[in-house]
């Protein structure tokens, strides 16, 4: 187990928390504004995935493929917005929960007659190809640390539009006291469309970048949701902030765990033991790590009604 | 209907079950057993999950982790050589209550949007668990040898099988009406009507909701018993999110807060979902708006519709 | 002087820049009724809301009954024997008004692990719960859901209910808030006929009806106790009159 090695882990548990955080940044703020339980998020990040990858096949440009799937996810999501949610936002929880799991059923079965249940092929875009030697002896796929470059400069973006456009002010009181911006004059309605479509694009950014990564299937969008949940939890919902603490935090946890519990258990327990045992503890080791968080604070690390 | 109208639908539908096997048998079509035992445990499970749902306002969107736990309790057991339904059961329904008392004791001290995703993760968590344990089939699960014995009671037979799945779920409704109405479940629902008001009286709710939650697990695992028994097969999907998201529609069809409601629901879902696969692969893209517009429109449920004793609805 | 049975001492608390409770001190004597007023914004709510146990204070002490109560949540003071209604109406609006009751009753009579047994059907429940209603002359309306009672029989529903708690401190958040003139007599009727054998601390805006039931006024301003003592005492206190009385001696 080389200090190589574990710098590489690292930079892919980076990878990983970045995608987390663009996921988890558009749901908290969802949640937070609109009070909007939304389990469709992760139908965005597929229909992403997909429409990057197919336009990608036709026009052969990886740029025009990126352009063009964030603006279809950002219309899809406007779209999703306008009909079936703005229903949702005076509803309780669980019509929201169960309103979204609809539309999750519907998707997935839409992108199975679309392009069939197999997983879709998406290859690495011929100029992020390839290795960069960030030092002496550690290669690392030039990919993975656009993407981890691109995750932090929208982290980075984010940070400057809450914190300091008058778009991000509105954000801010509204996470705080939703009510009180509607009163003020707000026009509420925009806000919340603008909100969810910026979601939705974050969402779609996430799943145009993870084609290569991951496996572009139906369903792949709930497996990353489940996570994207565990971030929020532990970084107290509607707290951009705390999505990104929490989403690096999970993307390590995640990927260190997978890459070292199993050789680090064998240096303490026998290695056919730590062979079992090894894989089933880091699969559930970030929500062994959401417990401990919530045991000691259970509205999370960075509650934004503090 | 007389006065009582949704107690004649209670008295109706479970005397109609109890008619499904000799009607089919009369009819040659041994199928609608199978079918309507299946119906049977869904429907065990989803009304666990309206005691704290319904009357608890605990939206658990993990309870098909239940399910699993007491499917592979009867699955591992039977794998070691243990297949006597007598040691299996018990076994699934202390092992579903114990897990529920673990998650149930963190989860429940959040509430709202926390607790919906809280309970989806720890269940995602058991769920990615199973499909680890490499030795119990991982993520393609493994068969079971045989069903659980039961000595006299022999569950190779479908009518012995399914009988003993009726009276199970007649054992719980009756024991469900006891609950919600007795002094705990008056707790309950007054938490679920107005938590700060319940405190304010003198509740504390916490260890009430949580004995609530460890309860639906149990009674949830037991239908896990059943329905690897029923299937004679077991895999992590029984624990998958999107199975959790099954059972509460079927709560939500049939009418949230009911008890009855939720076995009408997995009868009616069960049902439509038999009947939609016979038209195409992809019924779930027919399903998923179905069950927005239930949500939107027609919350109250099947049962729901049918006015209860004193002439309220819903 | 015997201990009074809810003494305060320094409550503080902090909301952002806000200083609701501004160090607050208070002494409530057995079996007298204490009224709480003052301007709004002057921190009465939040000052309920410690008593209750819904907020944490940042400072100071509670004691009640000779026990301190600071770190104890709501539930916990209920059971001690402090009861309250709230400004916003705050019933089970889906349970029957008898239900109510009931409940509090039943959250006074040992633990509630009892799954067998209606709780509807049970006399020790029923019965005392029956005789509050009475009280409040809502027995009639026993079996209609909360929900559907006119906004004064709901406030009477939420005194039954803090009476149903054989509490031995009342803190009622404007009992008669929304109520029209004649409801209000009434409250104000049943209410002076509790005095005298349950204290009770009152939070009103009303001031007729303060000066009818109260023994003694506190007057609150800005977060702190301005001026505490008889309604004489208080009428005639020259900073009261400023700070508060006097803007609505036109009213």
């Amino acid at each position: 187990m080389s200090v190589l090695l574990v710098l590489e882990q690292g930079l892919n548990g980076l990878q990983f928390g970045v995608m987390l955080f663009l996921m988890a940044a558009g749901l908290t703020l969802v949640f937070g504004i609109m009070n909007l339980v939304n389990l469709a998020h992760g139908s965005l990040y597929m229909i992403g995935a997909y429409l990057a990858a197919t336009f990608f096949g036709w026009t052969g440009s990886f740029l025009l493929a990126v352009a063009l799937s964030l603006l279809a996810t950002l219309v899809v999501g406007i779209v999703v917005e306008l009909t079936a949610l703005r229903t949702l936002y005076e509803r309780d929880h669980l019509d929201q929960v169960l309103a979204t799991f609809g539309l999750i059923l519907f998707f997935n079965e839409l992108i199975a007659i679309l392009w069939g249940r197999a997983a879709l092929y998406t290859g690495v875009p011929p100029a992020l190809a390839g290795y960069i030697e960030l030092l002496p002896r550690l290669r690392y796929p030039t990919y993975r640390a656009a993407v981890i470059l691109v995750g932090l400069a929208v982290a980075l973006l984010l940070y400057v539009v809450v914190a300091r456009t008058r778009l991000g002010m509105l954000i801010r009181a509204g996470a705080s006291n939703r009510t009180m911006v509607g009163a003020l004059g707000v026009n509420i309605r925009l806000l919340y469309t603008v909100v969810f479509g910026a979601g939705a694009a974050l969402a779609g950014l996430a799943g145009l970048m993870a084609g290569p990564i991951y496996a572009v299937q139906p369903g792949m969008g709930e497996q990353i949701l489940i996570q994207v949940f565990v971030v929020i939890v532990i970084g107290g919902i509607g707290s951009i902030h705390g999505a990104l603490v929490g989403a690096i935090l999970v993307g390590m946890v995640d990927t260190l765990g997978r890459a070292f519990l199993r050789p680090v258990l064998s240096t303490v327990i026998t290695p056919t033991a730590a062979d079992a045992a090894g894989p089933a503890l880091a699969s559930i080791l970030i929500y062994v790590l959401m417990a401990a968080v919530l045991f000691f604070r259970p509205q999370g690390l960075f509650p934004p009604r503090g | 209907m007389g006065r009582r109208p949704r107690a004649v639908v209670v008295v109706a539908g479970l005397l109609l079950l109890a008619l499904v096997p000799p009607v089919a048998a009369a009819l040659a079509q041994p199928f609608y057993v199978d079918l309507f035992r299946r119906m049977m445990i869904f429907a065990i499970a989803a009304l666990s999950l309206d005691l704290i749902l319904g009357y608890g306002g605990m939206v658990s969107f993990g309870h098909a982790a239940y399910l699993g736990i007491g499917a592979y309790a009867v699955g591992i057991l039977g794998f070691h050589g243990i297949e006597s339904g007598l040691i299996q059961w018990p076994v699934a329904i202390l092992a579903s209550a114990l897990t529920a008392l673990v998650i149930g004791a963190i989860s429940i001290r959040t509430s709202g949007v926390y607790f919906i995703m809280i309970t989806l993760a720890f269940a995602q968590m058991l769920y990615y668990l199973g499909i680890s344990l490499e030795t119990y089939g991982g993520d393609n699960g493994m068969p079971l040898r045989t069903r659980s014995q039961f000595g006299p009671i022999d569950l190779r037979n479908p009518y012995a099988f399914y009988y003993l799945v009726l009276a199970l779920l007649v054992l719980f409704l009756l024991l469900g009406a006891r609950f919600v109405n007795a002094r705990f479940g008056m707790v309950i629902r007054a938490a679920k009507s107005n938590e700060p008001r319940a405190r304010a009286i003198g509740f504390s709710p916490y260890g009430y909701r949580l004995t609530a939650f460890v309860i639906a697990g149990g009674m949830c695992g037991l239908a896990g018993a059943l329905l690897a028994n029923q299937t004679e097969y077991l895999t992590p999907d029984f624990m998958h999110w999107t199975r959790s998201g099954e059972i509460m529609f079927m709560v939500i069809l049939g009418g949230i807060g009911t008890l009855f409601g939720p076995v009408i629901g997995a009868v009616v879902l069960l049902l439509l979902e038999d009947v939609l696969s016979a038209f195409t692969a992809h019924w779930q893209i027919i399903l998923g708006p179905f069950l927005v517009l239930v949500v939107l429109f027609a919350k109250r449920g099947l049962f729901g519709l049918v006015p209860d004793a004193g002439g309220r609805r819903g | 002087m015997a201990e009074p049975l809810l003494a305060i001492r320094g409550l503080a608390k902090r909301f952002g820049g806000l200083q609701a409770t501004d160090g607050v001190d208070l002494d409530v004597v057995q079996g007298e009724t204490h009224a709480i007023i003052g301007p709004n914004g002057a921190g009465k709510t939040t000052l309920i809301g410690q008593l209750a146990g819904d907020l944490r204070p940042d400072a100071g002490t509670m004691r009640f009954g000779g026990r301190d109560v600071t770190a104890l949540d709501a539930p916990a003071r209920s059971r001690l024997g402090l009861a309250r209604s709230f400004q916003i109406t705050s019933i089970f609006r889906d349970l029957t008004v008898l239900d109510n009751v009931a409940l509090a009753v039943q959250a006074h009579a040992g633990h509630s692990f009892r799954f067998w047994r209606s709780a509807r059907a049970d006399h020790a429940l029923r019965v005392p719960a029956l005789a509050v209603l009475a009280s409040v002359g809502l027995d009639g309306r026993a079996d209609v859901l909360a929900g559907n009672l006119a906004h004064g029989e709901q406030r009477r529903l939420e005194i039954a209910m803090a009476l149903a708690t054989k509490p031995r401190l009342l803190l009622l958040d404007e009992p008669v808030a929304g109520m029209g003139l004649e409801e209000s007599q009434r409250m104000v009727g049943f209410l002076g006929a509790l005095k005298g054998g349950l204290t009770i601390v009152l939070v009103e805006h009303d001031m007729d009806v303060v000066f009818t039931l109260a023994d003694r006024i506190s007057v609150m301003v800005y977060g702190r106790i301005l001026a505490t003592g008889t309604p004489e005492e208080v009428r005639a206190n020259a900073a009261v009159r400023k700070a508060y009385l006097g803007e609505d001696a036109a009213a």
